[in-house]
């Protein structure tokens, strides 16, 4: 696997955090290298969801530090981060229901409004299917094209790292299929991707790096094809 | 003799069409507060109030072009909009809907009698008289054809700046999912700040119109704030497009229930007919 000595991109290191009493994360470390794609995976409920959240700053850190571009993100609000260069995908996409398809994308487009005209045409270029649907409500849109519309929401604010939150979740099986495949084209495009996913089979088909996160733990890390091959992901997350 | 009943009776629809367009216009900030914080502003119609002895001083007492009053008092209610907002809801932001009713509740009844103490209960008018138009045979208040035609021109111009641009778009994204705004980069509390100033805007635009055909007193707000308020609902609390229609109607039920019976048979056909669609949906026409 190669490896680049630069500091990476996003560096996460010895991260906890948790809401209210509960503690969703323990002691967590991972890194992303520019350009890279990386997926965390791991089941239900391991805290996949809050470390995208913390990187976000929706949520804060108990304890440990976030560093994007050799900066911390410690001193930003929330609201401050996208500027930064780090667009996330929301779990379940969480796409404004009654926005139609191209409101959305306007909204992700709210701190970058100069691009917006050529960013539009960036995104209906790798989703020719939003632009036949930009005038209807997100809300009537199928799973996929929510989908769709989700990741193209978060790529009109011309991201340097991209977080995606489950992008397969509660997609019929054949749309499951397109979505990994359009992931795959977006990291071919350059961009730097940081996934999140419950489908281990498919996703470690899309990366190149993956932790596996269990419990709130970092248990294992490697290149794709070393976690597939790991006989304890085989035989509790693959089924072999 | 049924040609003069008739003309009388299009005298008195239009004159329902005419107040229509001024109590859509009182609804709309309403709506708008409501459709994006989800906080009733009890206090809404002394707003207004504010904004007509704004007017008042600024044009009576200290000698302002009209226009000029005029422009000033939107700003000042715009500003109180914003304070309201901020030293009042929200601290309550997340408090029990009841209790953020009784506190702008309260904070009605403290303008009404810092009103008092500060205007006196003296009734106080503009001295301003618009001529009437006559059309044939019917007359309209200009003050009325006037506020009419503000009034719809407000409700476009809102309707431009939320439909079209950025940050009209975010505020109607913001009643939608409040959580991920950050995400798209909006600060929520900066939205919401907006939306109140916005809101206020509106209130005073309001007062501009009211001020020119009823005299400014400190209980003024009680005598619109309330059919305001139940229109809003009538129309499907902070769904705006439902105020608009809702208006209408409940003017035409005014104006056209006045015609056949008395003034004052008009508002007692109006609230039946609120009570009686609170029966059928409950939500209003047009629920969000």
């Amino acid at each position: 696997m190669l490896r680049v000595a630069k500091q990476p991109m996003l560096r996460i290191e010895r991260v906890s955090a948790g809401y209210g009493g509960f503690q969703a994360l323990f002691d967590v470390s991972l890194e992303v290298q520019a350009g890279e794609s990386v997926a965390v995976i791991g089941p239900n409920g391991a805290g996949k969801t809050t470390l995208l959240r913390l990187i976000s700053k929706l949520i804060e850190p108990t304890r440990g530090e976030l560093t994007f571009d050799g900066a911390s993100l410690a001193p930003l609000p929330a609201h401050e981060v996208v500027a930064r260069g780090i667009a996330h995908v929301p779990e379940n996409r969480r796409l404004f229901p009654r926005l139609t398809a191209e409101e959305n994308l306007r909204m992700g487009a709210f701190t970058s409004r100069r691009q917006y005209r050529e960013r539009l045409d960036q995104v209906y270029g790798l989703f020719p299917r939003l632009k036949e649907k930009r005038h209807q409500p997100a809300g009537t849109m199928s799973g996929g094209e929510q989908q769709m519309c989700a990741i193209g929401r978060a790529l009109m604010s011309g991201p340097k790292l991209l977080l995606l939150d489950e992008p397969s979740a509660g997609l019929a099986p054949v749309v499951v299929q397109s979505i990994f495949d359009l992931v795959r084209r977006i990291c071919a495009q350059g961009y730097t991707v940081l996934i999140v996913e419950q489908n281990i089979r498919q996703v470690l088909k899309v990366v190149s790096r993956a932790y596996l996160l269990d419990a709130g733990r970092i248990v294992q890390s490697g290149s794709a094809d070393e976690l597939r091959a790991a006989p304890e992901i085989q035989k509790a997350y693959l089924g072999l | 003799m049924t040609e003069v009943f008739d003309i009388f009776l299009l005298e008195a629809v239009l004159n329902g069409l005419l107040l229509g367009g001024l109590l859509a216009l009182l609804s709309l900030g309403l709506n708008l507060v409501f459709g994006v914080i989800d906080v009733v502003w009890i206090c809404y119609a002394e707003l207004i109030m504010c904004g007509m002895y704004a007017v008042y001083y600024l044009h009576v007492q200290y000698h302002w072009p009209l226009a000029l009053a005029m422009l000033a008092a939107i700003a000042v209610v715009a500003l109180l909009g914003l304070i309201l907002h901020v030293f009042v809801i929200k601290p309550v932001l997340s408090a029990e809907p009841i209790n953020q009713l009784l506190v702008t509740g309260g904070v009605l009844f403290f303008l009404q009698a810092a009103a008092t103490l500060a205007f006196g209960i003296e009734f106080k008018n503009l001295g301003v008289t618009l001529p009437s138009v006559r059309l044939g045979e019917m007359s309209f208040s200009g003050a009325r054809l006037i506020a009419f035609g503000v009034a719809l021109a407000g409700m476009v111009a809102l309707w431009i700046f939320l439909s079209r641009s950025y940050l009209g778009t975010a505020i109607r994204a913001i009643s939608q999912d409040r959580q991920i705004m950050p995400l798209m980069g909006v600060d929520p509390a900066r939205i919401f700040s907006l939306t109140s100033a916005l809101g206020g805007g509106l209130a005073g635009l309001a007062a501009c119109l009211l001020v020119l055909q009823y005299d400014i007193h400190p209980a003024i707000g009680l005598s619109f704030g309330p059919i305001v308020f139940l229109i809003c609902v009538l129309g499907g609390l902070g769904n705006m497009l439902g105020g608009f229609i809702a208006a209408f109607v409940f003017a035409q039920f005014i104006a056209v229930g006045g015609f056949f019976f008395a003034i004052e048979w008009g508002y007692v056909i109006a609230f039946a007919f609120f009570i009686a669609v609170m029966f059928w949906r409950p939500r209003g026409i047009l629920s969000r």
